[in-house]
Parts: structure tokens; C-alpha cells; sequence
């Protein structure tokens, strides 16, 4: 009788000492989950008045006229999906062939390790300083390059001139330089955890070490790859500051890559602080397409990592 | 040597023709390579232009004055950015005692009291999502909920812009660190009588802290040179603040400020505060991999 009351005792003292610690994590959690919630919540609200008023037209329409209260973000949204892609353009090359490198023993470890902090320092350094630099570096390169590719292309449309110094393609250079971290440190974990039999295999076959890597371990890690350019997407898509001091920052629609051009974020940061009354909750409309799109990238590229994650455990 | 080469080329009847093939194979490894290298080494460029301009258009305003004065109106010379760096490191602070609670007891919860529960699953996820969402809707949602009622730009606004921003970092390397902690020492203090709020807070969370600091630092490095959520959260002021509740400098927001102006001396000075940052940030980054690493 003796021995199942002290057990029944101990529980009892087990569950009521624990208990306000355990609730106070779980409030926690909970304030976690509702953050998301109340953020989109405070967004739409805010919105409200201007998603009344322009419903879908907003996305449509091309006028940005605070003084007459006519609001479209279509260039933006434009802008920021032109500009994300051609900064992928530029960038996913160079981020794989820094992940494969990494993951390969071309050269020395120490070497690896000079690039590997090379890297995460690019990732280190804040947007506002990119675009610092990229006022005083980027936009006098990128202006004469330009001005080269218009008077030898100057007939295609997206290279038309004249060309600006601030444009969608110096915003572009600069977003590559900034998501090169991302790609890079994506697609290395994927390359890596390309298990080491295949690699073996390809080996004993008679490959040659590039015939291994574009043959076997490329298409084994593809999808962590393809995951890793979806995130860094996200991310430019996000990416403002350095966006918003070298974009130019216009509402005019133009199809060649050297014109100024504007994104959502660029938008945001630009108006907010003057902004009043139609003009903030056009802000917030824009804002929340702006979240929206952001948070479908980066489910998409979640959900691809996952699988990918998923696929290697199984060969392992 | 060479005569074993060609023998054993015989016996597997490889002809000249396939032998150039062979040759033709480790040519196209050798450019692959080259290529390979060369895109990597072309990363440095934009760092290191990135590090000398920093050197030569911050160092020469660097002294001890630009720590302690307040920055200059248009125009005007002289000054610093005292005020903005205080205020750098108020916000942060504050975005620090928002985020850190949440995320750290989140943690505990989805690590050490309910892994698998629904709960837990969606912390897990919004956590994800948390970090994929810019920074500059994290100062929207403070101009909505701070901003608009208090009707001021704010250093609190701007240290809850802050917090949204380092909550999912601070969150899931806590899991991490609650993760790296060894079963065995669970069960060895449960095997002792431990209860389990005593086995959190006496064995799991010290042998966890390393890691956790790592999170904390690394959130501080990211938010500290963050723009986007304080551009008009906290705005920018010219003097010092006296309280929480009225528009606050910070070393980002001046950087943005100062560098679209006409003013070549505001223009060095958002160098210098530029330098200034970016060393900051590094030391911070510095710090959280020491931590980690004695850790491991």
C-alpha cells in the first residue's frame, strides 16, 4: 500500500512545481505564432481604406500621384521581380562555382578557408553600406558599361539608352554581391551532403573529377541548389536599402535595363516617413503584396529544401 | 615509367585515337577548373574594394570627438555621431529584452516539452517564415502598431521593429543549442529526482548557453546594421534623445542620410560612421563564432 501512495506523491510534486514554468514557455510559443498573424492582421488593417478604394486596380495601375490620391504599384511590382532576376542572372554562377569549390579540394584548405570568409563577410556588411559603396563604385562602372552596351545594342530594347547611372541594372549588381552568400552557403550544404558512395562510384567508374561533379554529385544536389537560388530570390526581393539609394527610384515603366526603375521596398522606405493619410494605407497595400510575394518564395524554397533534405536521408 | 603507361594502354586496346580522347577529357577538368577558381577569386574584388574605400574615405575623420558630438547641421562642419550611435545601441537593446524572452522560452517549449505538438510545429514554421520576410516590413508593422497610436517616430518603435527582426534568429539557435544538449544529461538528472523545470534550468540551459550567446550575437550583428526597419520607425534626430518616445538617431539612418546629400563632409561622415558600423558588425560576428567554437 506504502509504495504506490509515494509514487502518486512524487508525481503530484513533479506536476505542481514545474507547471507556471512550463505555461510561461508555452505563452511564449504562442506569442511567436501570433506575431506572424498580427503582423498581416495590422498590415490589412492599415490597408483597408486603400484596398476599398483601388481594390485590384492597385496592382494594375501604373499612377503613383500622391497629390491627386492616385495609387498603382504595378511598376513596382515589376521593378522588383525585374530586378531580383537579373541579380539571380548574375549571381547564381558565381554562387555555385563558389559552393562547388568550397566542397572540393581544388586548392589548399587554407585557401578554402580565405574564401569561405570572404563570403560571410560580404554577408556581414549592411545594406546601407552596399549602397554607400554602390553610389561611390558601382554607379560610375555600371554607367560606362552601360553606355557601351547601348552603343553597341542600343537596337534591343532592354539595353536601350539613354543610360543612367542609377538603374535597375546597378540595383542588380549590387542585389547579386548581397544574395552571393545566400546561393553559396545553400548550395555548398547541398553539395556536401551529396552521400559520399556516389561520389565513390563515379570514381570507380573512371570519371574524371568533373565528369564526377557535372555527372553525379550536380544532379544529386540539384534540388538544394534549385532551393538555394528560390531563398536568394526572397531575399533580393526583400532587400532595400542598397535597392532604394541606387535604383533611381521611378514610377515610370521602361523595358531597358539601364533606366531608373523602382521596387516595393525601395517604395516603402522612400515615402513612409512624409506619407499621410491615403498615401500610408497605399503604403500598407503595397507593403502587403510586398509580404505576400515574399512569403510564396520563401514557402516555395522551404518546401524544395525540405524535400531535398528528405530525398539524401533516404541514400543515406 | 612511360613504357608501363603505353603497355597497359595496349592491353586494354585503347588506340591513339581514344588516347587523345583521354588527354581531350583531363583539358576540359583542367578549364572547368580554372574557370571554377577564377569565379571565386572574382568575389574578393567587390570586398576588398569595399574594405580600402572604408579604410581611406572613413579613417581620416576617425578621432575621438566624432564619438561624442552631435552631427552637423547641412552644410556645416565638424560635429559627429554620438547620438546616433547611442541610439544604435539603445534600440538594439531593446529590440534584445523584447526578443530574447520570446525566443529563448519558445524554444525551451518546442525542444523540451512538446517536440512533435502542433503547437510546436507552427513556431517551427513561422519561425521560418519570420526570417524570410524583409526587414523593412518588420518597421512597417512598428509605424502600425507604435508609430500610429503614440502619432511620434519613437526609439521604442524602432526597438520593436528591431525585435520582429532578431526574434526568428534568437529562436531557432536556441533550438539548435537545446538540441546539442546530450540526452544522457536529461536522463542522469531525471535519474537523480530532478523535476523537469529543475533539469531545464540546472543541466539543459547551462550546457546550452554557448550556443544560445552565439544566436544573441549573431542577431545583435544583424540588427545593428539594419536600416530599413528604423528609416521611419525611429526617423533620425540631430540631438540627443531624453527619452524613449520621440525620433532617435541611429549610425544606419544617418549612413542613408548622409550619403545622398550634397555636403562632401556629410559624405565622409557617413563614411567614417560607415567604418564605424561595419566594425561593429564584425566583432559582433567575431564574438558568436569565438563562443561557438569553445563551445565546440
Amino acid at each position: 500500500m506504502s509504495a504506490p501512495t509515494s509514487q502518486s506523491n512524487s508525481l503530484a510534486h513533479y506536476k505542481s512545481g514545474p507547471d507556471f514554468f512550463r505555461l510561461l514557455c508555452w505563452l511564449a510559443s504562442a506569442v511567436t505564432v501570433l506575431t506572424l498573424g498580427w503582423i498581416i492582421f495590422k498590415i490589412v488593417e492599415s490597408a483597408w481604406p486603400a484596398i476599398h478604394k483601388f481594390g485590384w486596380d492597385f496592382l494594375t495601375s501604373s499612377a503613383w500621384l500622391p497629390n491627386r490620391e492616385r495609387f498603382g504599384v504595378f511598376p513596382f511590382i515589376v521593378g522588383t521581380v525585374v530586378s531580383s532576376f537579373v541579380a539571380i542572372l548574375m549571381a547564381f554562377p558565381l554562387g555555385l562555382a563558389i559552393a562547388i569549390f568550397l566542397s572540393e579540394n581544388f586548392l589548399p584548405a587554407p585557401v578554402r578557408q580565405v574564401i569561405r570568409f570572404v563570403v560571410e563577410m560580404l554577408a556581414a556588411i549592411p545594406s546601407v553600406v552596399y549602397g554607400l559603396w554602390g553610389i561611390f563604385v558601382v554607379i560610375p562602372l555600371s554607367k560606362s558599361f552601360a553606355d557601351w552596351m547601348v552603343s553597341v545594342f542600343g537596337g534591343v530594347p532592354i539595353f536601350a539608352g539613354p543610360a543612367y547611372g542609377n538603374s535597375l541594372f546597378t540595383a542588380s549588381i549590387v542585389l547579386a554581391i548581397m544574395i552571393l552568400p545566400t546561393i553559396t552557403a545553400i548550395s555548398r550544404n547541398s553539395l556536401s551532403s551529396v552521400p559520399k558512395t556516389l561520389r565513390e562510384g563515379a570514381y570507380a567508374l573512371g570519371s574524371t573529377r568533373w565528369e564526377a561533379i557535372l555527372g553525379v554529385i550536380l544532379p544529386s544536389a540539384a534540388p538544394g541548389i534549385v532551393a538555394a537560388t528560390i531563398l536568394a530570390l526572397g531575399r533580393a526581393m526583400g532587400e532595400t536599402m542598397a535597392v532604394a539609394m541606387l535604383i533611381g527610384n521611378s514610377s515610370r515603366l521602361s523595358w531597358s535595363i539601364f533606366s531608373p526603375a523602382g521596387t516595393l521596398a525601395g517604395l516603402l522606405a522612400n515615402q513612409f516617413g512624409e506619407a499621410q493619410e491615403l498615401q500610408v494605407n497605399s503604403l500598407m497595400y503595397a507593403a502587403l503584396i510586398l509580404i505576400i510575394i515574399t512569403l510564396f518564395v520563401n514557402m516555395i524554397g522551404e518546401a524544395v529544401l525540405r524535400y531535398t533534405q528528405h530525398q539524401t536521408a533516404g541514400i543515406r | 615509367m612511360d613504357n608501363i603507361g603505353t603497355h597497359s594502354l595496349d592491353f586494354f586496346e585503347l588506340d591513339h585515337n581514344e588516347n587523345t580522347k583521354a588527354m581531350g577529357r583531363s583539358l576540359t577538368n583542367r578549364i572547368l577548373t580554372g574557370i571554377c577558381v577564377t569565379l571565386s577569386l572574382l568575389t574578393m574584388i567587390p570586398l576588398i574594394s569595399i574594405i580600402v574605400l572604408l579604410l581611406k574615405n572613413g579613417l581620416p575623420l576617425l578621432s575621438a570627438s566624432i564619438f561624442t558630438e552631435l552631427p552637423p547641421a547641412a552644410g556645416m562642419t565638424g560635429g559627429g555621431f554620438g547620438n546616433a550611435i547611442i541610439g544604435t545601441l539603445v534600440m538594439v537593446g531593446l529590440g534584445l529584452a523584447i526578443s530574447t524572452p520570446v525566443g529563448i522560452l519558445s524554444a525551451i517549449f518546442i525542444n523540451e516539452y512538446s517536440q512533435t505538438s502542433r503547437l510546436s510545429r507552427a513556431v517551427r514554421f513561422v519561425a521560418k517564415l519570420l526570417t524570410g520576410i524583409p526587414s523593412i516590413i518588420c518597421g512597417v508593422f512598428a509605424f502600425a502598431i507604435v508609430v500610429l497610436p503614440n502619432q511620434t517616430f519613437s526609439a521604442f518603435a524602432g526597438g520593436v521593429a528591431l525585435s520582429v527582426l532578431m526574434l526568428p534568429t534568437i529562436l531557432l539557435t536556441a533550438e539548435q543549442a537545446l538540441m546539442g544538449v546530450q540526452n544522457a544529461y536529461r536522463e542522469a538528472s531525471y535519474g537523480l529526482g530532478a523535476t523537469r523545470f529543475q533539469t531545464i534550468v540546472r543541466v539543459v540551459l547551462p550546457d546550452a548557453l554557448p550556443a544560445m550567446m552565439t544566436g544573441i550575437m549573431l542577431a545583435v550583428a544583424r540588427a545593428a546594421g539594419e536600416t530599413a526597419p528604423l528609416i521611419f520607425t525611429a526617423l533620425f534626430s540631430q540631438y540627443w534623445a531624453s527619452s524613449l518616445n520621440e525620433p532617435t538617431a541611429s549610425l544606419a539612418v544617418l549612413i542613408y542620410n548622409f550619403s545622398t546629400v550634397p555636403f562632401p563632409h556629410q559624405v565622409s561622415m557617413a563614411w567614417t560612421a560607415s567604418l564605424v558600423l561595419v566594425a561593429f558588425v564584425t566583432i559582433a560576428n567575431v564574438a558568436a563564432q569565438t563562443i561557438f567554437a569553445r563551445k565546440n
